[in-house]
């Protein structure tokens, strides 16, 4: 009796000490995963602070060191970067400002129309224009480039954001579509059905009940829309040639090809404030752009 | 017909901006560069039909469309199995509750939608100057750095490193598939004495099969279409000696540094095709190491 209680209390410490021994080493591994992740964190983005730091930085400061804090912060950078090339930099962020909203526009109509169709509607030939539309997205931009270019060369477009605009309201972004099937399919029949048996026409049901529900389908296509576009550089690079039309990218690239080298703070001051929406939006955003590529799987 | 219409006209109706897009934008421009790929056109003239002679040429002649495969090539086989390592394992560590874990994702998101923009491409160009930040970190550790961007043997390494940079996009859809393995099959492992490798091959790699099959074709067609990085990095030219050379770079400046249309949508249609076998191969080999939940596995 003593006996059984003994061992009995002994495998009780006994396991509570296995317990202990175990938790203490899992919070060893937990702690030691931190520290790899933290350290794996900072390589990542080292490559962007040391961006934002030279930025800052007078240009015989930014070459050969690893530091990130400018001696003298020089903030002239930004007020002379933006005016640095032959038209300010207003110009260039208006520009992109105008084609991004106008494609972000054009996208989530046209592509929530179609992703309407396919998600909810029976039609004739359904599965048949949903393979097509499928196989768009593996077609190399390059591949439809010329052709394309050719055409607005004709409707004299070339050298307008026509080029860049006008194939957003046509759904020219198939993975848009994609990603609002695979939200559309999310929501249930029923709605449809009880609002059909209501008498309400599928426009009706599209604008009042799907539109309504898929606010966050709708954010998350506009969101990924706004930072294509804006970092866009191909579209621009072939359909714009006057500077004054030139959207931030191709400003961008100009510092490049200037013969002077002493250039390169202001350079990077620009880039900053050029990926600068980008990023503002990527904070505010986060959940819904996370989301959004869980669950369409892409970029 | 009534019947017929009050079904599909709606549908249809929600459809038209696509199709009009479909046909203008993607078939007339593909069967339109088909046309083109057998013609000599500099825009000025009108194009002049010459049947194979770009593809005989290409073939037979071109060493700038071998040299311009064999950079691609290589840019696709070393970056995207490394960008997808990297996923995977950060993905694997990120996966079992741990704190914070939001603040890492977004992290390790955050280069992954910065990568394609042209800030970036310059900053790139500029982290691998002979006196940038890299070669600082080789000497650091008493290494000496090379010449990243002037020697042809170095100079893809730093568009690799770009590409490998942006792993964060697989890595999330990684996190999505991991979520869905059923704990317990883990459990069961642990109490047969598996270890961390085992359970690893046994459990993990098939389960995540189709995740990885999707993030591999995805990233694959991905890095043969990549344009910006090499364009900025090597100064639109492909330079040096051409190591910079991706397929899309020598498109482009075919098409528009030359205005030689027809060659350029000759290659055009050699990427589209390229592009297209990849991706039938690997839908076929899918069938020995992909299987789906709903199959008998």
């Amino acid at each position: 009796m003593t006996d059984a209680t003994a061992s009995a209390t002994d495998t009780a410490i006994m396991a509570a000490a296995f317990r202990e021994a175990r938790a203490k080493r899992a919070r060893r591994a937990a702690f030691l995963k931190h520290i790899f992740l933290i350290a794996a964190s900072f390589v990542m983005i080292y490559p962007l602070l040391w961006m934002l730091a030279s930025s800052l930085k007078a240009d015989n400061e930014i070459f050969g060191q690893l530091g990130l804090l400018p001696a003298d912060p020089q903030w002239d950078n930004y007020t002379q970067g933006w005016n640095a090339l032959p038209v300010s930099f207003t110009n260039f962020f208006w520009n992109s400002a105008v084609v991004t909203v106008l494609s972000v526009i054009g996208n989530v109509i046209s592509c929530s129309f179609a992703a309407y169709a396919f998600a909810r509607l029976e039609f004739n030939g359904k599965t048949f224009w949903f393979a097509l539309m499928m196989m768009t997205l593996m077609i190399p931009y390059h591949v439809v480039l010329i052709p394309q270019y050719l055409t607005f060369l004709q409707l004299g477009w070339v050298n307008t954001y026509l080029p860049l605009v006008v194939p957003r309201f046509l759904a020219s972004d198939a993975f848009f579509i994609f990603l609002m099937i695979q939200f559309f399919r999310q929501l249930p029949r029923e709605l449809d059905e009880a609002a059909m048996i209501d008498g309400c026409s599928p426009f009706k049901i599209y604008w009042a009940i799907i539109l309504p529900l898929s606010i966050p389908a709708m954010a998350t296509a506009a969101i990924f829309s706004f930072i294509w576009t804006w970092e866009d550089f191909l579209g621009p690079l072939v359909y714009l040639n006057d500077i004054q039309d030139y959207t931030v990218p191709l400003a961008l690239r100009m510092f490049l090809s200037q013969d002077s080298v002493s250039e390169y703070g202001q350079m990077f001051a620009m880039s900053v404030l050029s990926i600068l929406p980008i990023i503002l939006f990527f904070v505010i955003f986060q959940r819904l752009i996370i989301r959004g590529i869980a669950m369409s799987g892409m970029k | 017909m009534q019947k017929f219409l009050r079904k599909n006209a709606p549908a249809y109706v929600f459809l038209t901006p696509w199709l009009v897009g479909f046909f203008l934008l993607s078939i007339f421009p593909i069967l339109a560069s088909l046309y083109l790929s057998f013609t000599q056109y500099d825009v000025v003239r009108p194009p002049q039909w010459v049947g194979l002679e770009n593809y005989q040429y290409m073939f037979e002649f071109d060493y700038r469309f071998w040299k311009s495969l064999q950079v691609t090539f290589t840019f696709v086989v070393v970056s995207v199995p490394a960008k997808l390592i990297f996923a995977l394992a950060v993905a694997m560590l990120l996966d079992k509750g741990i704190r914070a874990v939001g603040w890492y994702r977004a992290l390790f998101y955050l280069p992954s939608i910065l990568g394609g923009s042209i800030a970036v491409a310059i900053l790139w160009r500029q982290l691998f100057d002979y006196n940038g930040v890299i070669n600082s970190v080789l000497r650091f550790f008493g290494g000496d750095g090379p010449y990243w961007l002037s020697d042809p043997r170095y100079s893809l390494w730093t568009l690799i490193v770009l590409a490998v940079w942006q792993f964060g996009s697989p890595m999330l859809i990684f996190l999505a598939g991991l979520r869905a393995i059923p704990q317990d099959l883990y459990e069961a492992a642990e109490i047969d004495a598996a270890g961390p490798v085992r359970k690893f091959f046994a459990i993990t790699v098939p389960l995540l099969a189709p995740v990885i099959f999707f993030n591999l074709v995805l990233q694959m067609i991905e890095a043969f279409k990549s344009f910006s990085g090499a364009f900025i990095i090597s100064g639109g030219s492909g330079a040096p000696l051409d190591s910079l050379l991706f397929f899309t770079v020598y498109l482009f400046n075919e098409a528009f540094s030359y205005f030689r249309m027809g060659y350029a949508s000759a290659l055009g249609w050699v990427l589209l095709v390229i592009i297209a076998a990849f991706t039938a191969i690997a839908f076929w080999t899918s069938k020995y190491w992909v299987h789906y939940e709903n199959e008998r596995g």
